[in-house]
């Protein structure tokens, strides 16, 4: 087999077998999605109109949730070791494995998306919209939060330095994200060009995250 | 080359000790100089006297974003030519920076409190500024928790070098976010172009707050590499003490 799709297969069965990991963080998107009413209140005019932006947050937080665990376990059994001496480049090994995280973490949230859209009473419309977004954007979420995981796992520390690390670099997708939903629910902005910066962030978090999580795997762990 | 030459610390902490004190000198007087000019600058005809914080407020947001282009230069230094100082001048340069970027916040928010009636209000530059600080404070995190200075220093030159990638992407879409959500007019209080008395003593001011950054730098580069050698020598009398 492809020594790529081998790892990408690897990398999904593990993250469907291990833990329940797949299914944590779209429970949590749940979850977090719960909790903003009762903090907003019920007002459901209120939960339209601030629905894509809770949505988002949501998808952002819960999008960061596994991401410690993309290197930190391959690196503690010692595979990571062997991926690192293997053939095929590093760049593509590690998009692979994030490719599987984005598989794994990212799809779930965008497939609940528009079940949790209801819930906050997003129009129902534009509940296709706001899923194409998180579509667009998540895949941004999980390379650029790649570069934090493969920098905390060189450093030998998890948890709250990734979220510190990766969260102002998200600020663009955040923006672009919720202004293509906003357009395409409220106006009057067109969903076209904000949705277009998007989809151009998310292609070159694509190609700059793994290179600099690997420059960091590199010089970390030599 | 200058710069390969300064590669032996030795020879790094001869130049710094005997330029240093010179530095700290020139920075004092144009600092006293630049004060004394804008204390008497005079005041703005709309915004009053508030308008002096902006001998701080100005030279300190210039300086935030050239502590990150020093940053990104010194990760160059550090992934690229593996210049043995590179890593100290980018672990010096985060502090500084860090505190400059802290102190625009805080004079623009001091700023905005008699001109805009609050003191903070989502402005693009505000945001985009306060993202930079948290990208400082990110940095310096990497620093803390590092255990090996060596490895905190690789780890947070590529953090510098992706930041500074994202920094003309968060400060673009930072000002495409503030135009859509509120006209940037209401806080174009002051027209076209600053006027001679003013401009002067801000530039003056300016080139005291970038001698300042140098004097603070070299001298925290100093420090580090003191500490450094602190570290080393502790290692070593820790072996030959079980030796």
């Amino acid at each position: 087999m492809n020594p790529l799709a081998a790892i990408l297969l690897r990398d999904m069965r593990l993250a469907v077998r291990v833990g329940g990991g797949a299914f944590m963080g779209a429970l949590f998107f749940l979850i977090v999605i719960t909790m903003t009413p009762f903090a907003v209140g019920p007002d459901l005019a209120l939960l339209a109109r601030i629905g894509p932006a809770i949505l988002w947050i949501g998808a952002l937080l819960a999008s960061l949730l596994a991401l410690d665990r993309l290197f930190a376990t391959d690196h503690d059994d010692g595979s990571l070791d062997l991926l690192m001496m293997g053939e095929v480049p590093l760049e593509l090994t590690v998009a692979a494995k994030a490719l599987a995280h984005w598989l794994t973490t990212g799809l779930p949230l965008v497939v609940v998306a528009p079940l949790l859209g209801l819930m906050l009473n997003v129009d129902m419309h534009a509940l296709g919209w706001l899923t194409l977004t998180l579509a667009a954007g998540t895949p941004a979420l999980t390379f650029i939060g790649l570069i934090g995981a493969a920098l905390s796992v060189a450093l030998r520390r998890g948890g709250l330095l990734l979220a510190v690390l990766v969260l102002p670099l998200t600020v663009p997708v955040l923006i672009f994200g919720v202004a293509a939903a906003n357009a395409a629910i409220a106006g009057p902005t067109p969903f076209g060009p904000a949705f277009t910066i998007l989809c151009a962030l998310s292609l070159a978090s694509l190609v700059l995250g793994p290179i600099a999580a690997t420059a960091a795997l590199r010089h970390g762990l030599e | 080359m200058a710069v390969i030459d300064l590669a032996n610390p030795t020879r790094f902490l001869r130049i710094v000790d005997r330029v240093l004190p010179w530095l700290i000198a020139v920075t004092a007087i144009l600092f006293a100089v630049g004060l004394y000019r804008a204390l008497n600058a005079p005041d703005d005809y709309q915004q009053g006297a508030t308008v002096k914080i902006m001998f701080l407020h100005v030279p300190a947001a210039w300086l935030g974003m050239f502590g990150w282009a020093l940053m990104s230069v010194a990760a160059l230094g550090t992934l690229v030519w593996r210049h043995p100082l590179a890593d100290v001048a980018g672990k010096a340069a985060a502090p500084i920076g860090a505190a400059f970027t802290f102190i625009c916040l805080v004079t623009g928010s001091l700023w905005g409190r008699p001109t805009w009636g609050t003191y903070w209000v989502w402005d693009a530059r505000l945001t985009s500024m306060l993202v930079l600080l948290l990208l400082y404070l990110g940095v310096l995190a990497l620093y803390w928790t590092a255990e090996e200075p060596g490895r905190g220093a690789r780890a947070a030159a590529i953090l510098s070098l992706v930041g500074a990638v994202n920094l003309p992407i968060i400060k673009f879409s930072v000002d495409w976010w503030n135009t859509l959500h509120q006209p940037a007019s209401v806080f174009r209080l002051r027209g076209s172009t600053i006027d001679p008395s003013l401009l002067t003593p801000l530039l003056i001011m300016a080139l005291a707050f970038t001698l300042l950054f140098v004097t603070l730098h070299l001298a925290i580069m100093r420090n580090e590499i003191l500490r450094r050698r602190v570290r080393s020598m502790r290692l070593m009398q820790a072996q030959e003490v079980h030796a």
